[in-house]
């Protein structure tokens, strides 16, 4: 498959580093292939945001390249060609959104493109049907649930019609139920729109539910491999301050107190099963 | 007591008033504002009073939305009311000391309290048919002749301020409510002391709403730049409103009212300003 995303030994620091000289990314290199579904694990201080940043040239990387189908993000004239190719989802509903109804507010980024009123409306209309969100079309933001503010923010990124959205812990502000409907969203983007996702979350059982699953660590990358073998490493995602699935962590803890489990358990389904089958 | 404020309220409905271009909308508030202190006899006071009941029916707002409008400035209205009665000479009708009532003074006050009102409920049809981003949208749109003389980017910039602040009143207003609540839980005492005291007492409410407008606003532009916002040039419109049928027919009937009214004040009794 093709790659979408070419990240190729990237360091960044913020200017307010740059006496300490810690780098926020060091020689980082990460490859996204095209219609995939990539979570990438880290906790607070990792450099995940600022890697999201880095995909879409909101932010340049100090040494390193960064490619978006085969344009460079440091080159000033693709800034718009990339952006309207991969989205960025924000963790705040909130301050995502800028206008006070909510078509209005999916309409700001194909109005930003210059496109025609009648593609607008179009790709509005298509945007909420997507995320599940059409009825509300009128409604004004601030009387939504978080996780309805967020899909509303997920269509508008989906009305500039990206091969790719990288989304900034969209559920970290949510309730479990807006998390729920916003994950559904995600995958549904994924599964029938061939939308490339890069979901960024700290969030074990949702990284569960992609296809590949990459962590990071002090600005580099430690793991990146499927989310079964990712998470039967738990004393190495444990020692970096990061949590497992509470079911691979249970099979975890009664492996420790002698009782055999697989290691690569990841939901509470697989573990009934397993547990049943050595133990009823 | 947060959650009372209706600026720019809107009220999403499939009137005709609602369809019309908020350009046209704007223009012609402006000339029914004018013309209610232009009216200044019965005849032509009660074709104001007709047109602006017309344009609130067709709107399909609740009037009784309306009328919240009107009751929340009512000592506003009295007052003026009053000042209006006691400060205009003429036919004595009552005297008390040095305050006197005269008839010149009661029509006048009457006059006055019916253009406030006219003034109020037909400020208040613009708002509430027209979505803010429409509103600011026809404002940019009206003032883009400013362009000519090299205004053109601060004309956009202006627009898209005053649609960021209407969409982040709800929002602010929902976090110092927030504040506030933390802040009492803390033991801060916003309720008493005088003045001066209750001035410091905001203090704690106030710098942490500010550090989270700040952070807000640097989020904001992100989001802005990540959805290709490059400033105004090149911007097209979801709704694009091209003046119409209804926008002509609305513009048709002002002008006629317009033209009564100025006829009226003529013929009846000449220019007589109440």
């Amino acid at each position: 498959m093709d790659n979408i995303i070419e990240i190729k030994d990237v360091s960044f620091r913020y200017s307010s580093e740059e006496e300490s000289g810690d780098y926020v990314i060091k020689n980082l290199s990460l490859t996204i292939e095209k219609g995939s579904f990539t979570a990438v694990l880290g906790h607070n201080g990792s450099g995940k945001s600022t890697l999201a940043k880095l995909i879409n040239g909101l932010i340049k990387p100090e040494s390193g390249s960064v490619e978006v189908l085969g344009m460079s993000t440091s080159d000033e004239d693709k800034e718009t060609e990339i952006r309207r190719n991969v989205g960025l989802v924000f963790q705040n509903p909130d301050n995502q959104l800028v206008a006070t109804i909510v078509e209005e507010d999916v309409a700001f980024g194909p109005e930003n493109l210059g496109m025609p009123p009648e593609e607008i409306r179009r790709r509005v209309d298509d945007a909420l049907k997507r995320v599940d969100m059409y009825d509300y079309r009128s409604h004004a933001p601030h009387k939504l649930s978080g996780g309805q503010k967020q899909r509303v923010a997920i269509a508008g990124i989906i009305a500039m019609e990206p091969q790719c959205i990288v989304l900034d812990e969209p559920t970290a502000m949510l309730d479990p139920k807006g998390r729920d409907e916003v994950m559904d969203a995600i995958i549904s983007l994924n599964k029938n729109s061939g939308i490339t996702i890069v979901l960024i979350t700290h969030f074990m059982d949702e990284a569960v539910r992609a296809g590949r699953v990459v962590v990071m660590d002090n600005g580099g990358i430690i793991m990146d491999d499927t989310p079964r073998k990712v998470f039967s490493n738990v004393s190495e995602l444990k020692s970096i301050g990061l949590d497992v699935p509470q079911a691979t962590e249970l099979a975890f803890r009664m492996n420790g107190m002698g009782y055999e489990m697989p290691r690569d358990i990841l939901t509470k389904e697989e573990f009934i099963k397993a547990f049943m089958e050595k133990y009823a | 007591m947060l959650n009372d404020i209706t600026i720019g309220q809107y009220f999403p409905a499939k009137s005709v008033i609602h369809r019309m271009d908020a350009r046209i909308k704007i223009l012609l508030l402006i000339a029914v504002l004018v013309m209610t202190f232009v009216a200044s006899n019965a005849a032509s006071m009660g074709l104001m009073i007709i047109l602006v009941m017309t344009a609130i029916i067709l709107s399909r707002v609740p009037l009784k939305i309306y009328f919240r409008t009107i009751k929340k400035i009512w000592l506003l209205i009295l007052l003026t009311a009053v000042l209006n009665i006691l400060y205009v000479d003429g036919e004595v009708i009552f005297a008390w000391g040095v305050l006197e009532i005269t008839k010149e003074g009661i029509i006048r006050s009457v006059y006055m309290a019916i253009r406030i009102i006219l003034l109020i409920i037909s400020s208040a049809a613009l708002t509430y048919t027209t979505s803010p981003t429409q509103l600011t949208d026809g404002i940019e749109r009206l003032l883009r002749p400013l362009s000519l003389i090299g205004l053109g980017g601060a004309v956009h910039t202006m627009a898209m301020m005053m649609t960021l602040a209407l969409r982040f009143i709800p929002t602010l207003m929902e976090e110092t409510d927030k504040i506030m609540s933390a802040q009492k839980a803390r033991g801060a005492d916003l309720e008493s002391g005088g003045f001066m005291q209750r001035i410091k007492a905001l203090i704690p409410i106030f710098v942490p709403l500010l550090v989270s407008s700040f952070r807000r606003a640097v989020e904001l532009a992100d989001a802005m730049e990540c959805r290709c916002y490059t400033g105004g040039s090149g911007r097209t419109h979801l709704n694009n409103p091209k003046a119409g049928a209804r926008d002509l027919a609305a513009s048709v009937i002002v002008v006629v009212v317009i033209a009564a009214v100025i006829t009226f004040n003529i013929t009846l009794d000449g220019i007589i300003w109440f």
